[in-house]
C-alpha cells in the first residue's frame, strides 16, 4: 500500500490548519474575535453539549481561530491534536490537572524556568500536588522517586535557563516501564528543531509567547497531545478512563480513541479552569509560526556565534550552550538538536553579581526584559528576576547563580550583537 | 489500540463517505453515551440513513429508526455495513455483507481481521479496519480541525467532502 505523502517541515509551518476559510474562502486565517456561536436549533446546541456533534459553543472552549493554531502546533510536533491556552503556565496546569488530584505526585526536573518551579512547589503543591524535584542528569534520580501515586514526570527538553539537555529517550524508557506519560516542555527548542513525541514524549507543552510566536507581541501556550499513551490500560487515570459525571457518564479514552487526552483537556479542563487563549494572540501567533523555520536557523546560527565569541573572551569564566565543544552535553545536542541547541543559553562573568548588573546596564541592542525567544536578543540577569523567587542554592541548583547572565540570541545582525556585548564589557 | 499499519488515502476515504447514503450499525447501543450511539448520531445528523442492527433490541428504534436483528433481515442493501463489535465476530458479520452484497465493510476503532479484508477485497467490496467513520468525516471535512485535533491535511481548497448532506 502507498503511504501518505508527507510534507516538510516548512510547508506544514505555513500550511498545517491554515486551510482557507470554510465558509468565506478567506485565505488567510480569520480572526474570530466573537464570544459565541448560533445553534442551528435546540437539537444541534443539545448534540453540542454533549459532544456527540463537533462545532462551536463559547469562546471559552472552542474558536475557530484558536483551533487552526492548535491543529498547526499538533502537526508539527508530530501530535494527535493540540489544546491552546492562555500561557505556557497556564498550558502546565491544564496538561496536569487531567492526570493528577489531591494526594497524588509527580516527578519534575529541577532544571526549568524558575517560575515552573515556583508553580510546582507552591501553587501546585497547595492543590494537594506533591513535587518531587530531581537533578535531570542521571535517570535514577528519576527511578529513584517513583511511587505507587506518581502520575508522570515533567521537563524541559533544553532547559532553561542552563543549556541544559535531558536525555528524553531514556526518561521515557522509564515512563514506560512505569506506565505513566512523560511530559516534555519544548519552548526552548520549538518543533523546528526537537519534536520530543519522536523520542517518546506522551505529551509535549509549548509557551507559545517565545520563538512560536517569535515577535514578542503575544502571550499563549499550548499542549500536545501525542495519542500515543493508551489510557484504557491503566486504572490510574479515572478522569480520562472512567464515565464523566459532567456529560451524561461519557468516557473519554472509549469514545475518543487516540485523542481522549486532548478532548478531555478542552472540554473538561479548559471549560473550568478559563484559561482560554483570545483569537487576535492566535492570529498573530499563527502568523509567527509561519517563519519559525527560517527565524530558528538565524537565532541558532547567532547563537552559536556569540557563544564562541563569549567563551574566548577575557572576562568570561564559562558559557552554558550546549553547541559549544566544551559543553558537557555537546554530544546530547548533536543527537537530539543537529540543527542547533537553541539559542538561550547562560554565562559567568569572573566579577560576579556586580559585573553582571554592568553588563545589563551597559549594552545599547539587546534589550534588559523578562522574556525569551523574540526576534530582538534579550539579556537577563536571572538571579535577580525570573529566578529571584528561588533559595541561593536552588538558584545555583537551577542554573542561575548571582554571576550568571542569560542571553536569548535573536537575528540581529552578528557583527552588531557582538560588537555590542564587546563593548559592554569593556 | 491496535499498532498501525493500516493506510487508507483521503482519496479513498473520501470516495466511500460521498457514495454512501445508508449505513448499517452492527451492535448500535441504545445507550446514549456508548461510542456506537455518538458515531451513529453524528452521521445521521450529516444525512445519512442509519439502520440499527442489534439482535437484543429486535423491534424497537434507536435514533427513530427500526431496529433490526441481522443483516439477513433488511429489505433494502445499505451501502456501508459498519461493525462496532469485537474482531473475532467481524468475520461472521463481513460475511453476511459480502452475501447481501453491500458496497463498503467499516471496521471500527480497534476492530481489525485481515481475514475478512481480503474476503471484501476478492469480491469488490471496499474495506476499511480500525477507524471510525464519524471521526474520518469530521476529519475530511475539517470539523475534527475544530477541536484542535491534527487532520494532516495540507489543502488550498475549502474543503474535502463537499456534499455534506445526502437527503
Amino acid at each position: 500500500m502507498n503511504k501518505k505523502k508527507q510534507f516538510g517541515f516548512a510547508t506544514r509551518a505555513v500550511h498545517a490548519g491554515s486551510a482557507p476559510d470554510a465558509s468565506t474562502g478567506a485565505r488567510n486565517t480569520p480572526i474570530y474575535q466573537t464570544t459565541s456561536y448560533v445553534f442551528d436549533n435546540t437539537e444541534h446546541a443539545a448534540s453540542l453539549f454533549n459532544l456527540q456533534n463537533f462545532g462551536f459553543i463559547y469562546s471559552r472552549l472552542t474558536n475557530p481561530t484558536v483551533s487552526v493554531l492548535e491543529e498547526k502546533v499538533a502537526n508539527l510536533e508530530l501530535g494527535r491534536g493540540g489544546v491552546a491556552c492562555s500561557s505556557g503556565h497556564a498550558a502546565q496546569q491544564l496538561a496536569f490537572t487531567p492526570l493528577i488530584k489531591n494526594g497524588e505526585h509527580f516527578i519534575a526536573s529541577r532544571n526549568l524556568y524558575g517560575g515552573s518551579l515556583n508553580q510546582f512547589t507552591k501553587t501546585f503543591n497547595n492543590f494537594g500536588w506533591d513535587c518531587s524535584i530531581v537533578d535531570p542528569t542521571k535517570i535514577e534520580n528519576f527511578s529513584k522517586e517513583i511511587r505507587p501515586s506518581t502520575k508522570f514526570i515533567f521537563l524541559e527538553a533544553l532547559a532553561n535557563p542552563g543549556g541544559i539537555i535531558v536525555d528524553i529517550e531514556k526518561v521515557s524508557k522509564l515512563c514506560k516501564e512505569a506506565n505513566i506519560p512523560l511530559i516534555v516542555d519544548n519552548t526552548l527548542a520549538t518543533p523546528f528543531l526537537l519534536r520530543p513525541i519522536e523520542w517518546g514524549a506522551d505529551i509535549v507543552t509549548n509557551s507559545l509567547t517565545k520563538f512560536l510566536c517569535g515577535h514578542g507581541t503575544s502571550m499563549g501556550g499550548i499542549v500536545v497531545d501525542s495519542g500515543k499513551f493508551d489510557w484504557s490500560n491503566s486504572s490510574s487515570f479515572p478522569a480520562i478512563t472512567e464515565p464523566s459525571e459532567s456529560y451524561h457518564g461519557l468516557k473519554f479514552a472509549e469514545t475518543f480513541g487516540d485523542f481522549a487526552y486532548a478532548m478531555k483537556m478542552k472540554v473538561d479542563v479548559l471549560r473550568d479552569l478559563g484559561c482560554s487563549l483570545s483569537p487576535h494572540n492566535a492570529f498573530n501567533i499563527i502568523t509567527g509560526i509561519e517563519t519559525l523555520h527560517l527565524r530558528m536557523q538565524e537565532h541558532v546560527r547567532n547563537a552559536q556565534k556569540v557563544a564562541e565569541f563569549l567563551e574566548n573572551h577575557k572576562k568570561i569564566c564559562w558559557v552554558s550552550y550546549a553547541g559549544l565543544k566544551s559543553s558537557p552535553y555537546n554530544s546530547l545536542a548533536k543527537k537530539y538538536l543537529p540543527k542547533g541547541p537553541g539559542a538561550v543559553f547562560t554565562l559567568g562573568l569572573k566579577g560576579g553579581y556586580k559585573s553582571c548588573v554592568s553588563l545589563v546596564e551597559k549594552v545599547k541592542l539587546f534589550s534588559h526584559v523578562a522574556n525569551l525567544g523574540d526576534t530582538r536578543s534579550l539579556i537577563i540577569h536571572p538571579a535577580s528576576t525570573t529566578h529571584n523567587q528561588l533559595s541561593d542554592e536552588d538558584k545555583k541548583l537551577s542554573g542561575a547563580g548571582p554571576d550568571t547572565i542569560r542571553l536569548s540570541v535573536g537575528i540581529e545582525t552578528i557583527e552588531d550583537l557582538i560588537e555590542d556585548l564587546d563593548q559592554a564589557l569593556k | 489500540m491496535i499498532n498501525e499499519d493500516l493506510y487508507y488515502s483521503d482519496f479513498y476515504l473520501q470516495n466511500i463517505l460521498e457514495n454512501t447514503k445508508t449505513i448499517a450499525i452492527v451492535g448500535l447501543s441504545s445507550n446514549s453515551n456508548r461510542p456506537s450511539f455518538f458515531a451513529a448520531s453524528y452521521l445521521k445528523s450529516k444525512g445519512y440513513k442509519i439502520i440499527p442492527i442489534n439482535p437484543s433490541k429486535k423491534g424497537t428504534e434507536i435514533l427513530g429508526e427500526k431496529v433490526y436483528a441481522s443483516l439477513s433481515d433488511l429489505n433494502h442493501i445499505p451501502d456501508m455495513v459498519d461493525i462496532f463489535r469485537k474482531s473475532i465476530d467481524a468475520e461472521e458479520i463481513a460475511e453476511q455483507a459480502i452475501k447481501i452484497k453491500t458496497k463498503t465493510i467499516w471496521m471500527q476503532l480497534g476492530v481489525r481481521n485481515d481475514k475478512v479484508a481480503k474476503l471484501a477485497k476478492k469480491n469488490n467490496i471496499n474495506i476499511v479496519m480500525n477507524r471510525c467513520p464519524k471521526i474520518e468525516y469530521a476529519r475530511l471535512t475539517g470539523e475534527l480541525g475544530w477541536f484542535g485535533i491534527n487532520t494532516e491535511i495540507i489543502t488550498n481548497k475549502k474543503r474535502m467532502i463537499r456534499k455534506a448532506n445526502y437527503e
